[in-house]
């Protein structure tokens, strides 16, 4: 078992790397804004689970992802489609239910699907994409494919038995899989410690499975960028599967664009704490202070992302709805 | 007693009761202690019973329903609940390996009192994997029995029923009843299993209907009385046991016959029914029974195909016009906005 300090120590990427680490979050942080702040018009008409504070995971690994590796989601998988290179109107016109959807509008939010970025699915059932991306690393190393899978899932589905068996075959089978456990604390509004062993960590699961495993800072996209780099290059050389456990939080109600911290299941004082914890403003600013970017850099990029969100959207509202005829497409394949 | 209460409120009434009355009982599930306590159904109980009977879990469906199996058949009464049906698919080997066959398999000498507990998800983009109405596979299953209360009192009634059963019940409940008031006893009172209920008397046609398309088969009655239609209509309040009696009872009556369900219409409860009809009461038949469910198609996320996939009571008007061979015209009265609410004032998410 390699130790964590020794992966990569406290090497930095190179400052087109941080800047395009930067980047990546600051897209999907501006996306989910926009989403939470148009929510209300009641146009989009489907569950949507914000992944504010959660930005940094999906951009450290994705930063070594190449386009034919494939990623699985569960609910929360905005981000990681969005890092993965996921077609950003296709997601909010299917969210907004529309023809131009990523899946025509049959899957909402909680179906998110690009296939040539290599974002193979997301499901709102709890650790139910986890086998299936096994049994996708499973099938590349039957027809010599050469790809890695990158499965992410929450700290609440850790506790359903088919991670642990998934996990298990990974091990036995030293299957090219990062598996990226996000761990923000809660399942809804149930605290970790109501549904998991004391001071215990996810990251513990992973030799008793047959692999290696580490945890790391979930709001530091460095230290996620170091981690993975070890898991993926790992992956790719035939070295077997890793299991990587990020500490983060989420800002924004379980599911939904409100605060939540009025229903007491967790302090506003603790939501802020994480806050200044930020991890898109914090490296913003150690990119300016250690001279990566500047103002104009910062500004530019703003300014680019704000059109690319907004045509967007204009685009997704102005795509039509699917016709009623679609309701009885694709129940079988043709 | 005339006082109002709405359906969920009746739901965390009958637990309330039932933790106050038997020490055995008790309520599991995600978020049951949680401050939204399940959609409001469990909502404060914790305060009143505390954390050691009214309790959260690990997300682990199977494990947890194989662990209250075996509290239920070591003398404790619990209560389960599932936010969707969608997430009980994950309990199902227990409950359908298991649970339903102690009783019978050892010969009579286990038992396995449990309740659980499971949503029906229906608009707001729930989509294909937080909306499944799956009625029909649990009633397949012989041991189990299945439940979907449509009123208010029949919901508090009949869950306490259900905990008081000796065999596992699994009670159905769909989400758009939640916000709907009935009159409702204050006191404890059950409502039997297995017994279905006239919600209107009809001489012309019988609807039959469950849970929430209950509701749409009495607004269908209304627009079938516009147009000189007299429907019963059938509340089942059980899936099974089945009341074949009152079925049977109801089409020698009117001769002819509709069934509403929330569920796939094709290999759903509707066939069974049409099968008692037919098996019971043939020759009374008039016309062939035609059914309201849904297509054999997921349920699909976008407001713009959910629209044609949930029936609504103009269809089941329009299955009973079509049983009498009146040719009526419809009209249901124009909302402005997609119909993936359960009323006006849901702005969702769930
Ligand atoms: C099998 C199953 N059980 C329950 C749920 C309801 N549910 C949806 S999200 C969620 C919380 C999951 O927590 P976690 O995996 O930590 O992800 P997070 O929401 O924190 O990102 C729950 C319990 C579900 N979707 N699937
Ligand atoms: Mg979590």
């Amino acid at each position: 078992m390699t130790p964590k300090a020794a992966i990569g120590g406290n090497t930095r990427p190179e400052v087109d790397i941080r800047r395009e680490l930067y980047r990546s979050m600051l897209r999907t942080r501006r996306v989910e804004e926009a989403i939470v702040d148009r929510y209300a018009e009641q146009e989009m008409r489907c569950p949507v689970h914000i992944c504010i504070g959660q930005e940094a995971p999906p951009t450290g690994i994705s930063a070594h992802l190449q386009k034919q590796d494939h990623v699985y989601s569960a609910h929360r998988s905005h981000g990681h489609y969005l890092a993965k290179g996921g077609d950003m109107p296709a997601m909010i016109a299917e969210i907004y239910g529309k023809s131009d959807g990523c899946a025509d509008g049959k899957g909402g939010s909680q179906h998110l699907i690009d296939l040539d970025a290599g974002f193979i699915c997301s499901a709102p059932i709890l650790a139910s994409t986890i086998s299936v991306g096994v049994g996708d690393a499973w099938a590349a190393r039957r027809r010599g494919e050469d790809r890695v899978i990158v499965i992410y899932f929450g700290d609440g589905s850790t506790e359903e038995g088919a991670f642990h068996e998934a996990l298990n075959f990974a091990g036995v089978n030293k299957l090219p899989i990062i598996f990226v456990c996000e761990n923000n604390l809660f399942s809804v509004h149930t605290l970790l410690e109501t549904r998991q062993p004391e001071n215990q960590t996810v990251r513990r699961l992973g030799p008793p499975n047959g692999m290696e495993s580490f945890d790391g800072d979930g709001n530091d996209v460095e230290e996620v960028w170091r981690l993975a780099e070890h898991a993926v290059n790992k992956a790719r050389n035939g070295g077997g599967p890793t299991l990587l456990e990020f500490h983060t939080y989420r800002w924004m109600e379980h599911c939904g664009p409100l605060d939540d911290t009025h229903l007491g299941y967790r302090s506003a004082e603790e939501l802020e704490n994480w806050k200044a914890r930020c991890p898109v403003d914090t490296y913003r600013d150690r990119l300016i202070e250690d001279g990566s970017v500047d103002r104009a850099w910062l500004d530019a990029e703003e300014n680019t992302l704000r059109k690319e969100i907004e045509a967007a959207f204009t685009a997704a509202k102005n795509s039509p709805f699917p016709d009623a005829e679609e309701l009885f497409r694709h129940v079988y394949p043709e | 007693m005339t006082r109002e209460i709405k359906y969920f409120e009746a739901l965390r009434e009958a637990q309330a009761q039932c933790l106050e009355s038997d020490r055995d009982v008790v309520v599991m599930g995600l978020g049951v202690p949680g401050p939204t306590g399940v959609f409001g159904t469990t909502k404060n109980l914790v305060d009143d019973y505390g954390p050691d009977r009214v309790l959260d879990m690990p997300s682990s469906e199977n494990a947890m329903t194989g662990m209250l199996l075996g509290a239920s058949s070591n003398g404790m009464r619990p209560i389960m609940v599932h936010m969707r049906v969608d997430f009980a698919v994950l309990a199902m080997e227990p409950l359908v390996n298991q649970a339903a066959k102690w009783h019978y398999m050892y010969g009579g000498k286990m038992r396995a009192p449990l309740t659980v507990r499971m949503i029906i998800g229906q608009g707001w983009g729930q989509g294909p994997q937080h909306s499944q109405a799956l009625q029909a596979w649990f009633a397949h299953i012989p041991g189990l029995k299945v439940i979907m209360p449509t009123t208010a009192h029949d919901a508090k009634g009949m869950l306490i029923s259900a905990v008081r059963d000796d065999a596992p019940v699994i009670s159905i409940e769909h989400r758009w009843l939640y916000g709907i008031s009935g009159v409702v006893p204050e006191e404890m009172y059950e409502t039997p299993i297995g017994k279905a209920r006239v919600m209107r008397p009809g001489k012309d046609v019988t609807i039959v209907a469950a849970s929430y398309a209950s509701l749409l088969a009495l607004r269908a009655a209304e627009m079938l009385a516009d147009a000189g239609i007299d429907a019963e209509v059938l509340d089942l309040r059980t899936i099974t046991p089945l009341d074949r009696e009152s079925i049977v009872a109801s089409v020698r009556k009117t001769g002819r016959l509709v069934v509403a369900d929330t569920g796939t219409a094709e290999f759903g409860i509707s066939a069974e029914i049409v099968c008692a009809a037919v098996e019971g009461a043939s020759e009374s038949l008039k016309s062939a029974p035609h059914r309201v469910g849904l297509p054999s198609v997921p349920t699909p996320t976008s407001p713009a195909l959910s629209e044609h996939f949930y029936p609504r009571a103009i269809n089941i008007a329009e299955a009973a016009a079509a049983t009498l061979g009146a040719k009526v015209q419809f009209t249901e009265p124009e909302t402005g906005t997609w119909h993936d609410v359960p009323d006006p004032s849901f702005t969702g998410p769930y």
